[in-house]
């Protein structure tokens, strides 16, 4: 399911099926998109923080259209604990590895790989950082 | 600090190309001379070879390469190194004036970063600034990538370059009426290019810096955004588009003008030195 932001439209909200992973979506040339990021954050329960959202930044190929500071991303993943995953999807290689961690994140999230829960991502996220 | 001098008074008002370059290996002060020679027979040979910049008409290029001490930043800069192309037509007297055709300046203002651990052969200019034809440019920088194996590339600048430097540039004081600061954004996604400028009252721009600036002669990424987003904000407010949407391609201030496609234009000499150390900060980064 796609959306432009956050809060989802509550008339379909019976409608909906469980939510198991929430990715934002950061385009890194436009500031926008940070910014309606961080707006849409504040609509999201806190539940989902415990491993079930994450931050892909888009567009990163291209260093020199840049309009967002990665420290500034970086520093928002940390804050709200998910991780934050880079990628271009304008190159056809990059963009089908990121669909399938992000497909194996969704499946850990939803409960499909025994053993493994989203718990697992947040002391992943933070050694990565201690790095 | 600020001293421009006449020798440097040629530096203002034109649109210059920018390069980053790699530190150059073997260059020597004393052998310019000797540089422009070569140089000018390099030009000659590429000519016969049929690399021509006029088709049919016989001039000659005559080169200079000359040193602008006063050009630099701290003691641990180069001077700065400038190369100058000009036209002999054949067929003057010796009264007529060359015409000057292309320029080129390499410098380092405050190039600490990478002169630092630079072992002693290495000259370390890495910016490098051109005015004139490309293919003169291409020509020149052949023959400085063949002589002191070094490379060359165009600098671009990213929209968060550019915000920095409407923020910085917006905040300098300056004595005479000064001209609007304007912001150029280019709209993506759209089949016809859509260009959106937006100009804002010099006056305005610097009452809303020094609101927004904590400590003077200190810049921080939050100040630049909280300055940005207000102007973002502005817009937003009076014609309903998102303008941190959009690619933001060239700021223009009464200090100095940048595109993000490598260009500048230093407008006033007061700051000069500032708006060179920023340039030779942006060409390191892409060098390492």
């Amino acid at each position: 399911h796609l959306a432009t932001s956050l809060p989802l439209p509550s008339e379909r909200d019976h409608l909906r099926p469980r939510i198991d992973l929430i990715v934002f979506m950061i385009d890194i040339k436009s500031k926008y998109s940070l910014r309606n990021v961080e707006a849409s954050l504040a609509h999201v329960d806190a539940s989902f923080f415990l491993g079930k959202v994450c931050f892909l930044v888009t567009g990163v190929g291209r260093v020199n259209a840049c309009s967002i500071e990665t420290n500034a991303v970086c520093k928002l993943g940390e804050a709200y604990c998910s991780p934050v995953l880079f990628c271009e999807l304008e190159l056809e290689g990059i963009r089908v590895v990121t669909a399938q961690r992000l497909l194996r994140m969704l499946q850990i999230c939803a409960g499909h790989i025994p053993g493994v829960s989203a718990l697992s991502f947040v002391p992943l996220m933070r050694n990565s950082d201690d790095d | 600090e600020n001293v421009v001098s006449q020798k440097t008074a040629f530096l203002l008002r034109k649109a210059w190309t920018l390069y980053s370059v790699t530190p150059l290996y073997r260059f020597h002060r004393a052998r310019l001379r000797d540089y422009a020679r070569l140089l000018s027979a390099f030009i000659a040979a590429e000519k016969q070879k049929g690399l021509a910049v006029e088709v049919g008409v016989e001039l000659d290029i005559k080169v200079a390469v000359s040193s602008l001490a006063d050009l630099r930043g701290s003691e641990q800069d180069q001077a700065a190194v400038l190369v100058q192309l000009s036209l002999r037509s054949r067929a003057s007297s010796r009264n007529s004036e060359d015409k000057l055709v292309w320029s080129g300046w390499f410098c380092s203002v405050y190039g600490d970063d990478l002169s630092e651990n630079m072992p002693e052969d290495f000259t370390c200019l890495p910016l490098f600034l051109t005015h004139g034809a490309d293919s003169y440019t291409s020509m020149v920088g052949r023959w400085f990538q063949k002589t002191f194996d070094c490379c060359f590339r165009r600098l671009a600048i990213s929209p968060l370059n550019l915000s920095w430097m409407v923020a910085m540039w917006a905040g300098c004081q300056l004595d005479k009426a000064a001209s609007a600061v304007e912001l150029v954004f280019s709209v993506p996604y759209l089949s016809q290019p859509l260009d959106i400028s937006y100009a804002i009252h010099p006056e305005d721009a610097k009452a809303l810096w020094d609101t927004v600036q904590k400590m003077p002669g200190e810049i921080t990424q939050e100040e630049v955004d909280v300055f940005m987003d207000c102007l973002y904000a502005h817009f937003h407010r009076h014609f309903k588009i998102h303008l941190s949407a959009a690619k933001l391609v060239k700021v223009s201030t009464a200090v100095a003008s940048a595109h993000c496609d490598g260009i500048v234009k230093i407008l006033h000499s007061q700051y000069l030195s500032g708006v060179l150390m920023l340039l030779t900060e942006l060409a390191i980064s892409q060098i390492q």
